[in-house]
């Protein structure tokens, strides 16, 4: 036997681009110690389309429908974000009513991601029975989306200065019905995890990032929440008539794994509350604001961001007098928040690598955009 | 799918969506469109951004400090921001982010301008939860030259500032770790450059890891 079976010596390993957790393409290259995490280095790019470079060579109107491949688990905010830079640009807003729909499907949306991050993130750690419930209740979610614009995931739902199309015959209905039928499903995924011994365990103090860090690092959304900062930029520079709803910014103190767990479910819950007020009173009148048929925003550029499921979803948009974009830049959270991976997971074990990148909650079509 | 492959496949629309085409493309639009405000001609639209001075506390006190290397507070559709030398730029988000809770960096990126002595614009977004406030940091690069690095400010830059370098090929001076981020970490060119095409390719590199003759 050689002398150095019982050696002790650094470990270098792969974590995808074809592992399960790793949602997507992602590869992370992993220094261990024994099980113990020493540094990582993430890969990214394998889903790398250079939106930001069809952005250039496309139309205001043809670029709308590429943002919804990006976070392609919440279209409907990558949609929501691209068209108000696109109004500010042109200095117009979405009328009332285009208004009111769009906060209702966004936060139909919010739902059905984080119902996607919910199940995903439960199987990645073991439990597989939620994911099914998750699925049940998003695809409740995706077939008002299917109804009102005939896409379940890549919808573009949203038009330059306000909707694509007007709501269907018994869309509030169906909005109503949803609100009145999801609050409980949410009581049922939270008494098959909240206080199971598994899921704590696995959980609690895993993946610690503080308020501090989470700044430093740019980290924005449920993770920046979960670690006690009250931003939401719905709350903070509303947008769409947010300031209009009443809601809370669930927040939590300790930032880890667990406390972002509970954030998202909360979060669900604010959804729907939001969604009850909006639906209630939808204005009738136009659905688009006066936008002409060519786009053409003066020289000029702004930057709008919007609180999308995973954090501030930003564009910067450059115009320089034509009908095509002379820069689109994209501020994906994904793309941010996965740089905190390296921190959250230091000294940590592999089996805890599953558990943040699950609940950093990434989208690796975001990311790599 | 079938509309990516449009632009190869027929080549009529290729003109339109070349790189530098654009400038003309304007102008024709013009002529073509505005037939109502035929008579008054004369005010066209202006050329560059209709951008405003932007006064207030913040911006005197920026102006204060770095005195000469400020040059120009702005504001444009009520978003704010400060246009500064090269050089001044990290230290201006320093300042901000000491003395003005400017702590949260949302954002670096760049833009081509190609025919410009100092071709890029280099682009920092600041928020300030304390104030809830956001301001952007302007200013100019010429190609080959080195932007200091902003990672001593904030943790974030580094990732941001590998995509920079990723898709313009702007270099910083005394980043941590300046490799390519969502490009092959061999490839050739700056995609986001102006003058790369868009179907262009780095084709040694597709035939060598990919084994086929083309992407498209």
């Amino acid at each position: 036997m050689p002398d150095t079976f019982l050696d002790s010596t650094e470990l270098v390993l792969n974590m995808g681009p074809q592992h399960p957790s790793t949602h997507g393409v992602l590869r992370v290259i992993l220094k261990l110690d024994g099980e113990k995490i020493l540094g990582t280095d993430c890969v990214i790019g394998y889903l790398h389309r250079g939106v930001e470079k069809i952005a250039e060579n496309r139309t205001y109107a043809q670029f709308n429908p590429y943002v919804d491949r990006m976070d392609y688990v919440a279209a409907i905010s990558n949609g929501l974000g691209y068209c108000l830079a696109v109004e500010k640009l042109l200095n117009v807003e979405a009328p009332p009513r285009a208004q009111a729909v769009r906060v209702i499907l966004t936060e139909l949306n919010r739902i059905a991601s984080h119902l996607l991050w919910l199940g995903t993130h439960a199987l990645d750690i073991g439990a597989i029975t939620p994911v099914f419930y998750c699925f049940r209740e998003r695809e409740e979610a995706l077939k008002i989306f299917e109804q009102y614009c005939g896409a379940r995931l890549t919808t573009h739902a949203f038009r330059i200065g306000g909707l694509q199309y007007e709501t269907y015959d018994g869309f509030e209905r169906d909005v109503k019905e949803f609100c009145a039928m999801f609050p409980p499903k949410v009581d049922e995924y939270e008494e098959l995890l909240t206080n199971n011994r598994i899921w704590v365990g696995r959980l609690k103090g895993v993946g610690v990032l503080n308020g501090d860090d989470c700044k430093a690092y740019g980290v924005t959304g449920p993770v920046l929440r979960a670690a006690g900062v009250k931003w939401d930029l719905r709350k903070a520079q509303p947008y769409s008539g947010y300031e209009k709803y009443d809601f809370e910014i669930p927040t939590r103190e300790n930032g880890d794994t667990y406390d972002r767990y509970i954030v998202r479910m909360q979060e669900m819950r604010q959804s729907v509350r939001i969604m009850e007020q909006a639906v209630e009173a939808i204005p009738a009148g136009p659905i688009l604001g006066k936008v002409g048929k060519v786009i053409k925003p003066p020289v000029g550029e702004a930057y709008v961001s919007i609180e999308a499921p995973k954090g501030e979803l930003g564009y910067y948009v450059v115009s320089d007098g034509s009908t095509q974009p002379y820069r689109v830049r994209v501020r994906p959270p994904s793309y941010i928040n996965l740089q905190a991976l390296d921190k959250m997971v230091r000294g940590a074990l592999v089996a805890d690598v599953v558990a943040v990148i699950g609940t950093l909650d990434i989208v690796l079509g975001e990311v790599d955009r | 799918m079938a509309d990516e492959q449009k632009p190869g496949g027929s080549e009529a629309p290729a003109p339109p969506f070349g790189e530098g085409a654009k400038p003309p493309a304007t102008p024709a639009a013009d002529a073509a469109k505005p037939a109502p405000p035929k008579p008054a001609a004369q005010p066209k639209p202006p050329a560059v951004m209709a951008a405003t001075p932007w006064d207030s506390e913040l911006a005197r006190a920026v102006k204060e400090r770095f005195g000469e290397r400020i040059l120009a507070n702005s504001t444009y559709l009520g978003q704010n921001f400060i246009v500064t030398t090269l050089a001044a730029a990290v230290p201006v988000l320093e300042y901000l982010k000491l003395e003005a809770d400017f702590d949260y960096l949302v954002e670096i990126t760049a833009v081509d301008w190609p025919k410009r002595a100092e071709r890029f614009d280099l682009v920092y977004i600041v928020y300030s939860f304390a104030r809830n406030e956001r301001v952007r940091i302007k200013t100019q690069i010429a190609d080959g030259a080195e932007a200091p690095t902003a990672t001593g400010v904030h943790l974030t830059a580094n990732w941001l500032e590998r995509e920079v370098f990723d898709m313009f090929g702007i270099r910083f001076a005394g980043h941590p770790d300046l490799r390519r981020i969502l490009m092959p970490e061999d490839w050739q060119g700056y995609p986001l450059r102006k003058d790369y095409g868009i179907l262009q390719q780095d084709s040694r590199w597709v035939q060598e890891n990919l084994g086929i003759e083309s992407g498209q």
